[in-house]
């Protein structure tokens, strides 16, 4: 079935990423250049997935004031740049965005 | 009994003491992952997902971003495979994480390898690698990245079947944007990255691209995006490298600021 094959494959693709490194236990060496462009793989994945998110939620660049995700990730990135703690970012983020949200609708 | 606890834990924390607090030194990501499990749940039956197959991707692919970028997909009706190879390239960055933690990790059995590798997510990999920078002691660190990994998949499974549930009995909830949590908790993880130029320079670069090429199909734009920033950040990591060592080389015919340090230490050993 296509859901089945779907899931198994990315199951598949996802594991694999995540263990021919420990598999191979350091027999593996890369050259210096490749370690440092790899150092900017998770920030930038993660930046690259989660700005779509946030300034285009729904399909346009929206910096408007009626846009929660922009303002909220605002005041999330502040606090974390602040207090550098991600407990605090995580929660003073989805808390303003829940009153930001609100006093929009 | 309590007094022999504390001795070992003096001396090294035992098994289960790791264990524990890598549970709970993954708190703040579960805060993060509670809505956005949530969130996948509900959103997986409108986008073509059945429950079962949600419920499965949780359970074996386990891997957030990647499980709501498919349900993107599924939901403009794309076939598998482009699915699968979306798949691929979104994860790629969890084989840095690997090639950071492999040294830690190699001295190990092939089940354990396998077992960490597989819950090698974004949320426990920031933990555990914080947790073998911190300390020397590392020993038993390894059951400190369990305790991190059956948090975070027990908390994934639970607010997976949680939000399918709300999202029958609440269809609109889709629409409450508790998807913004994956943003928020990616977001707390790319803050302590930014500690250079380079690197934020590719952080806004791959942002920028992100959003221009939105358009592409099959989050082709995402893939271009990251390939950019990572190629703008190594290449200005390269430059900003080569003018130091220029600058240390000939200091003389350099920026102004070297000269004024030349001429202070000059003015110091005329004074005596």
């Amino acid at each position: 079935m296509n859901e089945t094959m779907m899931i198994a494959g990315m199951a598949l693709v996802t594991f694999s990423v995540r263990y021919v490194m420990f598999a191979m236990a350091g027999r593996i060496r890369f050259p210096l250049w490749f370690k440092q462009a790899l150092g900017y793989v998770p920030p930038v994945v993660l930046s690259a997935i989660i700005a779509p998110l946030i300034l285009m939620p729904e399909g346009d660049l929206d910096l408007s004031l009626a846009n929660p995700y922009f303002w909220a990730g605002l005041v999330a990135a502040g606090v974390g740049f602040w207090r550098q703690h991600l407990l605090t970012t995580i929660v003073v983020g989805l808390v303003s965005f829940i009153l930001i949200k609100w006093m929009v609708s | 009994m309590s007094n022999s606890l504390d001795q070992l834990s003096a001396t090294s924390p035992s098994n289960s003491a790791e264990f524990i607090q890598g549970a709970k030194a993954t708190i703040p990501m579960i805060v993060g992952a509670i809505p956005f499990g949530i969130i996948f749940g509900t959103l997986a039956e409108s986008s073509g997902l059945s429950i079962w197959g949600a419920m499965a991707m949780s359970l074996f692919v386990y891997a957030g971003s990647s499980q709501f970028i498919a349900l993107g997909l599924l939901a403009t009706g794309v076939g598998p495979i482009i699915i699968i190879a979306t798949t691929f390239v979104v994860n790629l960055r969890h084989l840095l994480y690997a090639t950071a933690l492999v040294d830690k990790v190699s001295h190990l059995s092939h089940g354990w390898r396998a077992l960490l590798a597989f819950g090698l997510t974004d949320e426990s990999f920031a933990v555990v690698n914080g947790r073998y920078l911190g300390h020397t002691d590392t020993n038993r660190a390894h059951w400190f990245f369990l305790g991190s990994i059956v948090a975070m998949y027990s908390n994934w499974q639970l607010c997976t079947w949680l939000g399918i549930g709300l999202g029958e009995l609440f269809p609109d909830m889709t629409n409450w944007g508790l998807d913004f949590a994956m943003s928020v908790t990616f977001l707390g993880i790319v803050i302590p990255y930014l500690r250079n130029k380079p690197m934020w320079l590719a952080v806004i670069s791959a942002a920028t691209f992100a959003i221009i090429l939105r358009e592409l199909p099959n989050q082709l734009g995402l893939v271009v995006a990251a390939l950019s920033g990572i190629c703008i950040g190594y290449a200005s990591q390269q430059v900003q490298l080569r003018i130091q060592l220029a600058k240390a080389a000939n200091p003389a015919t350099t920026s102004s600021g070297v000269k004024t340090t030349n001429t202070s230490t000059k003015a110091r050993s005329t004074k005596p």
